[in-house]
């Protein structure tokens, strides 16, 4: 029997017992959707972290104070005289541009409005190192830096909050810890979502944060360095370099640091692999799921063979061997395991944007997004699905005794 | 013309029910020549089931000899057997057995599917001569009208009288051109009329195509209308009436 007849025949088979059929289909349809929805909805959330983490800066190394992994005595903080030391292009040549950073959360208030947000005094070089832009305005020079001005440039975020938009405020007042600044500048988004969200802050020259509003013990103490490297390839050179330059401000020993340097890539590293292990979590449970369905056909197909005992036994009669009865019944199950992965990837792509939309609206953009790989996975393991859980019912039907088969009631 | 197709030496099967041997058949010797009807008469339990299952190479014997049209196939393996069926056999079964979800013309049809060995050895004139195309269902088309269903062939079994299912079983077992037809109690499950009907359509298969019949029966006047009873008892022939 040619395959296209196969298939016609399985396809009349299956047609005689609609509601069956389709419940069986429902099974995998559920699973294939769950399976490929949650590798969606995991790779749209990875791409999403990743890109904020982009956002923040390229070939970053963060440099704080303090050891995690040894417990070092009187760990010396980090001051402007470290960032000085590390502006030094013979002693850090990898290094492209340091930036210190301090930090406080402050109530802020305009216009009757008030806001509690993450107040950072940093210094003109931040833009660059931070891959900070504005809308509107400017980003703090070197001179407000060095006049100790009373200006802030606040991000769109916060904008929004204290203004209603974020247009129309470069020259607004606005009282940080009690202190009135003008703004001079509104930060372009960077799509930073939920905590911790790169949009809601203001930022203030270095000097006027020490003297005026996040007083520091020694005064020229910062609680973060921000580092870039020339390049991508340098990070690990501008690393030791850093390090190198530290340890002589900081008479520590190697292995001894009273500071810890973090690479951005690293970072990125760590959060890929705890989404990837969270998707592929999600994947496996929802692959159980896809594993129940298989049972469901293989169940129906057992129904199914009992209920045709005789039809298989008239079928030999009639000359068919064993593994035309077996590619009959295979054929069965592999069109109900296809079918259901089909629409699986359709109901999939269904909750996926459903997901996406929800998470757009509640503030936490995630674009989930079926790749090629994910449909092509869903269908081989379908199919593999249909043969696997199809053998056992197809071999039995196909290892009846003719005799026996047609005398069966 | 005494050339025989069917040539059975000392046939015996033997079943295991649990601890007891069943001797079903014990040592029958049958020669059917080619364009004789014979018919098999017993009681229940007397053994024609399993003859007709061995004559019909449903069933291997456990012992014995069995040339069916010149081929010894005593000793074949299931596959070669299921193909002997589909070429040299065939069978009319009391409840027509029939496959309800299709028309008439794929159930005649159906024999000639199983023709075309294409999954072992892929041949292009297996597939031209015996694969459904356009000449299988002219073929189809042909056996139906020659047992005068040509206005039902496209009815599914469900549409058609007992007696019209019948002639749809008829007109597949011939589909093939086989060597043999089994009739197993044709007309069990018929009214006495149709019955007669399906009876004077096997006979004019003998007479006007030479088919070889062999008809298994409960019913003397049906045993009486053929050429040859034989009476199995116990698993041997009885006695055998010309």
């Amino acid at each position: 029997m040619s395959l296209s007849q196969q298939f016609i025949e399985a396809m009349k088979s299956l047609t005689s017992n609609k509601l069956r059929s389709s419940l069986t289909i429902l099974g995998i349809v559920i699973g294939v959707a769950a399976v490929i929805s949650m590798l969606a909805i995991g790779r749209g959330a990875q791409n999403s972290i990743t890109n904020s983490i982009n956002g923040i800066g390229t070939n970053l190394l963060y440099i704080s104070s303090g050891n995690p992994t040894q417990n070092v005595r009187n760990p010396k903080p980090l001051t402007t005289a470290d960032v000085a030391a590390l502006q030094d292009p013979a002693a850090a040549p990898d290094v492209a541009a340091v930036a210190p950073v301090i930090q406080a959360r402050t109530t802020v208030v305009a216009d009757g409005k008030t806001t509690s947000t993450s107040v950072s005094g940093v210094t003109p070089d931040y833009a660059q190192i931070s891959n900070e832009s504005t809308t509107e305005g400017d980003f703090i020079n070197q001179s407000q830096t060095t006049s100790r001005a009373a200006v802030a440039v606040i991000g769109p975020t916060t904008a929004t909050t204290l203004f209603g938009g974020t247009s129309g405020i470069v020259g607004k007042q606005i009282r940080i810890g009690g202190t009135p600044f003008t703004v001079i500048g509104v930060l372009t988004s960077k799509g930073g979502s939920g905590f911790g969200s790169q949009d809601d802050r203001v930022l203030i020259p270095l000097t006027t944060a020490q003297t005026r509003l996040i007083k520091r013990n020694p005064s020229n103490r910062v609680d973060q360095i921000l580092a870039q490297a020339t390049s991508s390839e340098t990070v690990t050179a501008a690393q030791d370099e850093i390090s190198a330059v530290l340890r002589v401000t900081h008479k520590t020993k190697p292995g001894l640091d009273d500071f810890n340097i973090l690479a951005q890539a690293a970072i990125l590293d760590a959060v890929s692999s705890i989404t990837g292990i969270m998707t592929v979590f999600l994947g496996g449970i929802a692959g159980i799921s896809l594993l129940v369905g298989g049972i469901g056909i293989m169940n129906i197909m057992l129904v199914s063979v009992t209920e045709r005992t005789r039809e298989i036994g008239l079928r030999k009669a009639l000359g068919a061997r064993k593994i035309d009865i077996l590619i009959q019944f295979l054929t069965e199950s592999i069109m109900l395991s296809l079918l259901g992965g089909f629409i699986g990837i359709l109901v999939a792509w269904g909750i996926s944007s459903i997901i996406g939309q929800i998470a757009a609206a509640s503030g936490t953009p995630i674009t989930p997004s079926i790749g090629l790989d994910a449909i092509l996975l869903a269908t081989l393991f379908s199919s593999a699905i249909g043969l696997l859980f199809g053998l056992y019912p197809s071999n039995r039907a196909a290892s009846l005794q003719p005799v026996e088969a047609l005398r069966y009631e | 013309m005494s050339e025989q197709v069917i040539s059975a030496e000392n046939l015996a099967k033997t079943y295991r029910m649990g601890e007891v041997e069943v001797h079903a058949l014990n040592g029958v010797t049958i020669h059917v020549d080619r364009g004789e009807v014979v018919a098999i008469m017993g009681p229940s339990g007397s053994g024609k089931s399993t003859l007709m299952n061995i004559l019909g190479c449903l069933d291997l014997p456990s012992s014995g000899d069995y040339v069916l049209d010149g081929e010894n196939v005593s000793h074949l393996s299931e596959d070669q057997l299921a193909q002997i069926r589909n070429r040299k056999v065939g069978f009319v079964f009391q409840t027509f057995n029939l496959l309800q979800r299709t028309s008439a013309l794929a159930n005649v049809e159906l024999p000639l599917r199983y023709a075309a060995p294409l999954y072992s050895e892929p041949s292009l004139e297996a597939e031209r001569s015996g694969g459904v195309n356009g000449k299988g269902k002219e073929r189809a088309r042909q056996a139906l009208i020659s047992v005068g269903l040509g206005d039902r062939i496209n009815h599914r079994p469900n549409e058609l009288s007992g007696g019209q299912q019948q002639r749809v079983a008829i007109a597949r077992a011939l589909i093939n051109d086989p060597a043999i037809l089994m009739a197993d109690e044709p007309t069990g499950n018929l009214d006495s009329k149709s019955g007669k009907e399906i009876m004077d359509l096997l006979l004019s298969l003998n007479r006007e195509r030479g088919m070889t019949i062999i008809i298994v029966t409960h019913d003397p006047t049906i045993a009486a209308q053929t050429q040859r009873t034989i009476h199995l008892r116990d698993g041997v022939i009885e006695e055998e009436v010309k």
